[in-house]
């Protein structure tokens, strides 16, 4: 993280101020001195004002909400202690939604984070049409999920799907995509991975670009594989990189709700993520209790509980994306 | 290491990628334009053309009979000013409010400025939408449910852009432009509407369509807080299409057809410079 660099020579922008005379200065000087020190203030505040108000405090309101019979429309209906937490851990809903949300989340992260550091290291090679490439393979983030959702719900369709078609060409039958757990979580995470790999790989490609390169030419002269360098040069000098999107993925792969919610056009207004809820993550869960069932107590105990699952995660993840990385 | 310097054009900084490399690429090129292209498809065609023993990658000649059953499905013009005004108003106000930000953390000096900007970071990380009960009910007692000002008011700047502005203004504002105009007596303001905002002119542009296609793109929020009959966005109403009793997929894929094409022909247009600004915040950031 660069910071802004604190200028050695204290002068020109801060003008001197000579205290015991305050008073008497003429109110334009006064004025510029009050420009000078509240302004910055004033001009960054909206940010701290917005994320505070729409952001920070509801989220820990939630806390508040998870300990009250909380109805959306009938408002509180009294503290309840943790009552809303020791339902939430004899619900099996609550556990069904948590491991599908862990499976879904291991399988669009981690396959999408060594693919896009395979496409990064692709895009790193001397290519004619630079541009070109990078702004294809970004095209697939600027797309609304909801958008993306239904083509997948499509090409991922039983009866008519185009990837049922592809794999009876080789044999094999037609899948279910919707009604199988593992097959649901196959199509779903794809999608994911169809959206973020060319945005991770962007950025570790951006990384890459700033290895030395006499780093490279030395191994080279040592005799090692392309593949070698890769490994043992690369990828631990973006370690940072790695980490930085390793943790930015853990957040939102935890929160996944959009692309699973519209996966089955059909049940999209239960929110149930499909009939034995085989794919419904946690945020959908929080999502049916609280908007379709309107208990909005409950959901808030599944979101403050998801909250700290992803802050546990994100710590573990750190500390063993730094370790992997570092070894090399 | 005077070997290494004759050797300097080495194949890892200047060598061509051989065709190997670039059949990959294609394949991954490929693969991320087919479901747009998918999406058309299905689109152009009639729904019985699903069952096709082998799909055709022709377009087929219902393309506007699937859109106008669009129209007369969902209110799609309605959804889609929804849209912009949110869009708009979003990505003028992050211009505005980011620039603002950004320079002063870029070029003022302040207490605690490093450390508030160190905040601002991060804030990008705090899962903010697990707050949606709280927010939905602080909306219903504004009475805001339903309105446009619902979805626009909490994306009114974000961190992103304060990022991103930053950066544009640590490469585009020289420190002595605004020392000169600090000495010709002009304010704080007036130093950034004078000598700030000019310089950074170009990144703001590009930040602010890339915030225009983020706000027109959200889905979650604005399905909880908006109403899907009287308020929708593009989004919104694209969910619509897919709740129906049985999947409609023509018209379905219509839809996000239509939601889709502004977005990419923002992307088509500014692609280079978007790719540049995701690549240079993940260096510096």
């Amino acid at each position: 993280m660069t910071v802004a660099p604190a200028r050695s020579s204290g002068t020109g922008t801060k003008r001197p101020v000579p205290p015991p005379r305050a008073a008497r200065q003429p109110w334009r000087l006064r004025l510029g001195w009050w420009d000078l020190k509240v302004t910055p203030y004033l001009i960054i505040a909206p940010f701290f004002v917005v994320f505070g108000i729409f952001g920070l405090y509801p989220l820990l309101y939630t806390a508040w909400v998870s300990l009250h019979d909380w109805q959306l429309i009938d408002g509180d209906q009294g503290f309840v202690g943790l009552a809303n937490y020791t339902e939430l851990l004899a619900d099996q809903h609550f556990w069904n939604a948590l491991g599908n949300t862990v499976s879904l989340f291991v399988l669009s992260t981690f396959p999408q984070l060594l693919a896009a550091l395979g496409l990064a290291a692709l895009l790193d090679r001397g290519l004619r049409g630079r541009a070109f490439w990078r702004a294809g393979v970004l095209l697939p983030n600027v797309i609304s999920v909801a958008a993306v959702a239904l083509v997948f719900a499509q090409l991922f369709g039983r009866d008519f799907g185009i990837i049922n078609f592809l794999l009876g060409l080789v044999g094999v039958d037609p899948v279910d995509w919707r009604a199988e757990t593992w097959a649901s979580h196959l199509a779903i995470s794809s999608m994911v991975m169809w959206r973020w790999t060319g945005y991770n790989a962007l950025i570790y490609l951006a990384a890459m670009q700033s290895v030395p390169k006499d780093m490279y030419e030395s191994a080279m002269l040592d005799g090692a594989s392309r593949w070698r360098t890769f490994w043992s040069i690369t990828v631990p000098s973006i370690r940072p990189t790695i980490m930085f999107t390793a943790i930015v993925s853990t957040i939102g792969g935890l929160q996944l709700f959009v692309e699973p919610q519209l996966f089955d056009p059909g049940g999209t207004a239960t929110g149930t993520g499909g009939t034995d809820r085989q794919f419904q993550t946690l945020v959908m869960y929080l999502y049916e209790k609280g908007f379709r069932l309107f208990d909005a107590g409950y959901s808030s105990a599944i979101a403050w509980v998801l909250f700290m699952i992803i802050l546990l995660v994100a710590v573990v993840n750190f500390t063993l994306t730094r370790r992997i990385a570092s070894k090399g | 290491m005077a070997i290494a310097t004759a050797r300097r054009p080495s194949r890892f900084s200047v060598a061509h990628a051989g065709p190997f490399v670039y059949a990959l690429l294609v394949v991954v090129l490929l693969a991320s334009v087919f479901p747009l292209y998918y999406s058309f498809l299905i689109a152009s065609k009639d729904n019985s053309a699903l069952g096709d023993a082998v799909p055709s990658l022709v377009p087929g000649g219902n393309l506007f009979e699937n859109l106008g059953r669009v129209f007369d499905t969902v209110d799609f013009w309605l959804a889609m000013q929804n849209s912009l005004v949110v869009a708009g108003t979003v990505a003028i106000s992050n211009v505005v409010l980011g620039t603002l930000a950004g320079f002063a953390f870029a070029r003022l000096r302040f207490k605690g400025g490093n450390a508030l900007f160190l905040v601002v970071i991060g804030t990008s990380m705090v899962p903010t939408q697990l707050g949606v009960i709280p927010l939905y009910m602080l909306m219903s007692d504004l009475d805001w449910y339903g309105t446009l000002q619902a979805v626009i008011v909490p994306a009114l700047i974000g961190a992103f852009s304060v990022f991103w502005m930053r950066q544009a203004c640590e490469e585009s504002v020289p420190y002595e432009l605004i020392e000169a105009a600090r000495v010709d007596g002009c304010s704080v303001l007036r130093t950034f509407w004078h000598v700030a905002f000019p310089a950074v002119r170009p990144q703001a542009a590009v930040m602010g369509m890339f915030t225009f296609m983020t706000a027109w793109n959200d889905f979650f929020w604005p399905l909880i807080v908006l109403d899907p009959n009287d308020s929708p966005t593009v989004q919104v109403a694209l969910s619509t299409l897919a709740s129906g009793y049985y999947t409609d997929y023509s018209l379905m894929l219509s839809g996000a057809s239509l939601a889709v094409l502004p977005v990419v022909g923002i992307f088509i247009l500014l692609a280079r410079q978007i790719v540049g600004g995701i690549m240079q915040g993940a260096v510096k950031g």
